[in-house]
């Protein structure tokens, strides 16, 4: 049977995990449409106004989303972990408040005067007021990721009156960890929007469809997918280095390191155990090379599981294999991305049906790395839930097991409902393609001309 | 300022946020709650939800604001106060879900049981939702079981009476403010309908209060505060006041003046037991000692000051441009603007 701090951690993660696959698309998506629309206001050619208006229709259905799944997630430190609450609350909440107060209104007020204001307000507040929800959106991450980073890599507070303290609120704000995340984070959200919209523009390229419209998104898209996917693996490098030296057992849980060693090699073939207790295969080395891409130095010392007591080691072979596959699919972001810009460049890009299809089915790989990314930096960190110093034990809800179990059912089934009626309509509309503005509707009874 | 002044002031921004949030979403979770009674065909369908579409969601946030206040300044009391309230709040929850994706999506698809499901998720969950917080507040403005064990109850025992009579209050009184809120957003007979709907419904809303501040009496000792310091009766002055006002400018068809009055009634209701509960924030049932006070549920010094800071910057900025927004989108809602 499951006991409470397991049924509490399944939760948080598929509530967490819910949440994390509107966002991402959020992020990005919002930034392209504000700059379709920044086009139009320049350009006045009103084929940005209709990119602007099916892409925005796609962003609102995942925003909505992406907004209430939030709810469940501010709510559930209290409900499912306030032993943690009470502890850190201290700290961790006022971050959580200040995202609420500096972004959430944001997005949501000037997401609402985007959606219905086409008609009420000059081409210029429209324009700015969907950069206006841009800013919230990575606003909303800047808080919410300094909040995490302080799990991560906990500063600026003493141990008093029984709780952890805020004594260095600028430490807080500006914890490396949090920033490096934060980056890698927004710049893979980036990637998964540039992603989306390149699939889709791929599928109506081709099927021949609106060519202008969608090879312009195309294009939009493809720079944004070749900066993010090249920096997102920029930033995640140094944010691997950075790990290496707060957190030593996620890293060492990230590579299988089981021995203390300076000039630590990378193994090409290895897989680690599912006790969690060492290696069953390690083999082709290469010499010094996990020492030098942590530390930039090919005699660092990395330390080892070994030298971690047993329990307080993270799942090994979990974060190992998501760590795997996150950076095989981030290197393929980065040759997608570029075979794009070439064929473009050529002229090609109608005649290469193989790459667009691929773009097309690659639609769900971002959302794949965004989880598994996010189940490294998560996974990685247990058994803490506060890196050092706090248990993931320790912080849970003294609530009957029973509830725990009611409500990650009806989370279960209802997220369900959710994402698929979200599906449903991302792809309805994407498939549909752009409504073109339609000519003023006659009422053909009172204009007789119209009916000769 | 003292630590002391500071507390008390996060106590009362605290009380303000959630009376705000019961201020604003309540018009929407009204509409939300009669729009499936209320509209005669697709077409006044429409108008409903776009009468609440660009708003219902920066009113949200007020909750989450008021949620992630309780946190920074009160950590141990949002820890208690949301896994005491573990099922209700997870049904909340739920309610704001299905509320917000329902006006999201109900549109987004033209098929009649697509549109069916989401109009009942729509008012059930509104329904949910305004229910529910006023069971809780109402347990907490009751007192809660706790002693040096923790929590004995459960969301049956939430259910007594007088939660259920706060749930009923809470309820009536948003059905009361989306129905004015129509009112002003719609014209000819659609808006005639509805205020002769708010003009019944206002007695509904009489009949709770007046019950519900009698049962106040007898169930809480919300009113010790009152006997001791009368001064503070003009907060119930003014709940009195803007309640009879409501009526008046209902009969007056004026609806914008209702709205503000009913509004009015909503905070000084809010503030009522707010009042009552100083200094406590979650009274013990059994035995006060083992009440949680803003005194020994606060954040640090420190944390309160940085966050007060944070508030004075940006509060008044986000009244500032929520409050543009509620002008530009003021006319009345029209055929025309059926984006959804």
């Amino acid at each position: 049977m499951m006991d409470l701090v397991t049924l509490s951690r399944i939760q948080f993660a598929l509530t967490v995990g819910f949440h994390f696959l509107f966002v991402p698309l959020t992020l990005g998506l919002v930034i392209l449409v504000a700059i379709m629309e920044t086009l139009y206001v320049k350009t006045d050619n009103p084929v940005y106004k209709n990119m602007a208006k099916f892409w925005g229709k796609l962003f609102i259905i995942n925003f909505a989303l992406g907004v209430v799944t939030g709810i469940t997630m501010e709510f559930q430190f209290g409900t499912n972990w306030a032993n943690y609450s009470k502890y850190v609350g201290d700290i961790f909440g006022a971050p959580l408040a200040i995202e609420a107060t500096v972004a959430f209104f944001l997005e949501s007020t000037f997401l609402g005067l985007w959606i219905y204001g086409w008609d009420k307000v000059s081409k210029k507040l429209h324009a700015f007021s969907i950069w206006m929800v841009a800013l919230g959106t990575n606003l909303s991450a800047v808080w919410i990721i300094i909040a995490n980073g302080w799990m991560q890599h906990p500063v600026g507070y003493v141990i008093r009156n029984g709780r952890a303290e805020l004594v260095d609120f600028m430490a807080v704000v500006l914890n490396k960890y949090a920033w490096l995340t934060f980056f890698h984070t927004v710049l893979s959200g980036y990637v998964l929007s540039s992603f989306f919209v390149l699939g889709i523009s791929a599928y109506h390229l081709l099927r021949k469809n609106q060519l202008d419209f969608f090879k312009k998104s195309f294009q939009i898209a493809l720079v944004f997918a070749i900066f993010s996917s090249i920096m997102v693996a920029v930033v995640g490098d140094s944010n691997g280095s950075n790990v290496a030296e707060v957190q030593p057992s996620k890293f060492a849980a990230m590579e299988s390191i089981w021995e203390t060693q300076e000039g630590a090699p990378m193994y090409l073939l290895q897989i680690p155990s599912w006790n969690n207790d060492g290696n069953i295969i390690e083999a082709i080395g290469i010499p010094k090379l996990t020492s030098f891409l942590a530390f930039k130095d090919p005699n660092a010392k990395v330390i080892g599981l070994n030298d971690i007591p047993k329990e307080e080691r993270p799942p090994v072979a979990l974060v190992f294999y998501a760590f795997r596959i996150m950076v095989g699919l981030g290197v393929y972001f980065i040759v997608m991305s570029l075979l794009g810009w070439y064929l473009n460049r050529k002229g090609k890009l109608l005649d290469s049906p193989l790459y667009l299809k691929m773009l097309l089915y690659s639609i769900p790989l971002p959302y794949l790395a965004i989880n598994l990314g996010w189940m490294v930096a998560e996974v990685g960190r247990q058994p803490w839930i506060v890196y050092g110093l706090m248990k993931t034990v320790d912080g849970v809800s003294p609530i009957p097991i029973s509830q725990v179990w009611m409500t990650l059912i009806g989370v279960i089934i209802f997220y369900s409902i959710l994402i698929i009626a979200d599906i449903y309509l991302l792809v309805k509309y994407a498939k549909k393609g752009p409504d073109f503005d339609q000519p003023v509707q006659i009422n053909i009874s009172t204009s007789p001309s119209i009916q000769a | 300022m003292t630590y002391t002044t500071l507390i008390i002031i996060w106590f009362a921004l605290w009380g303000l946020l959630w009376a705000v949030y019961f201020m604003l979403d309540g018009f929407d979770l009204g509409v939300g709650m009669l729009y499936p009674f209320l509209a005669k065909d697709e077409n006044e369908r429409k108008l409903l939800l776009n009468s609440i579409g660009p708003f219902w969601d920066g009113n949200e946030v007020w909750l989450i604001t008021a949620g992630g206040a309780t946190f920074a300044a009160f950590p141990t009391t949002y820890a208690v106060m949301f896994s005491f309230f573990y099922l209700p709040f997870m049904l909340i929850l739920l309610g704001l879900i299905f509320r917000g994706t329902a006006i999201e999506f109900m549109n987004k698809s033209e098929g009649q049981t697509w549109k069916d499901l989401w109009k009942w998720a729509l008012a059930a969950g509104s329904f949910l939702v305004a229910f529910l917080f006023g069971v809780a507040f109402a347990n907490i403005f009751h007192g809660l079981p706790i002693d040096e064990q923790g929590y004995h109850g459960t969301l049956i025992s939430l259910l007594n009476s007088y939660g259920i009579l706060g749930g009923l209050l809470f309820t009536g009184l948003f059905i009361l403010s989306g129905s004015i809120w129509i009112g002003i957003k719609t014209d000819n007979e659609l808006s005639e309908r509805v205020m002769n709907f708010s003009s019944k419904m206002w007695y509904g809303v009489l009949v709770l209060a007046v019950i519900f501040l009698v049962q106040t009496y007898f169930e809480t000792s919300l009113y010790d505060i009152y006997i001791e310091n009368p001064i503070w009766l003009i907060d119930l002055a003014i709940a009195v006041i803007s309640l009879l006002l409501t009526k008046v400018f209902i009969n007056k068809k004026d609806a914008i003046k209702a709205f503000i009055t009913h509004s009015l009634l909503i905070v000084s209701t809010t503030f009522f037991g707010i009042i009552g509960l100083y200094p406590n924030m979650l009274p013990s049932s059994i035995d006060s000692k083992h009440s949680l006070t803003v005194f020994n549920s606060a954040s640090s010094e420190y944390t309160l000051k940085i966050m007060f800071i944070v508030a004075i910057i940006f509060v008044p900025i986000v009244i500032f441009y929520q409050i543009m927004m509620y002008k530009i989108f003021s006319g009345k809602i029209t055929e025309k603007d059926a984006h959804y």
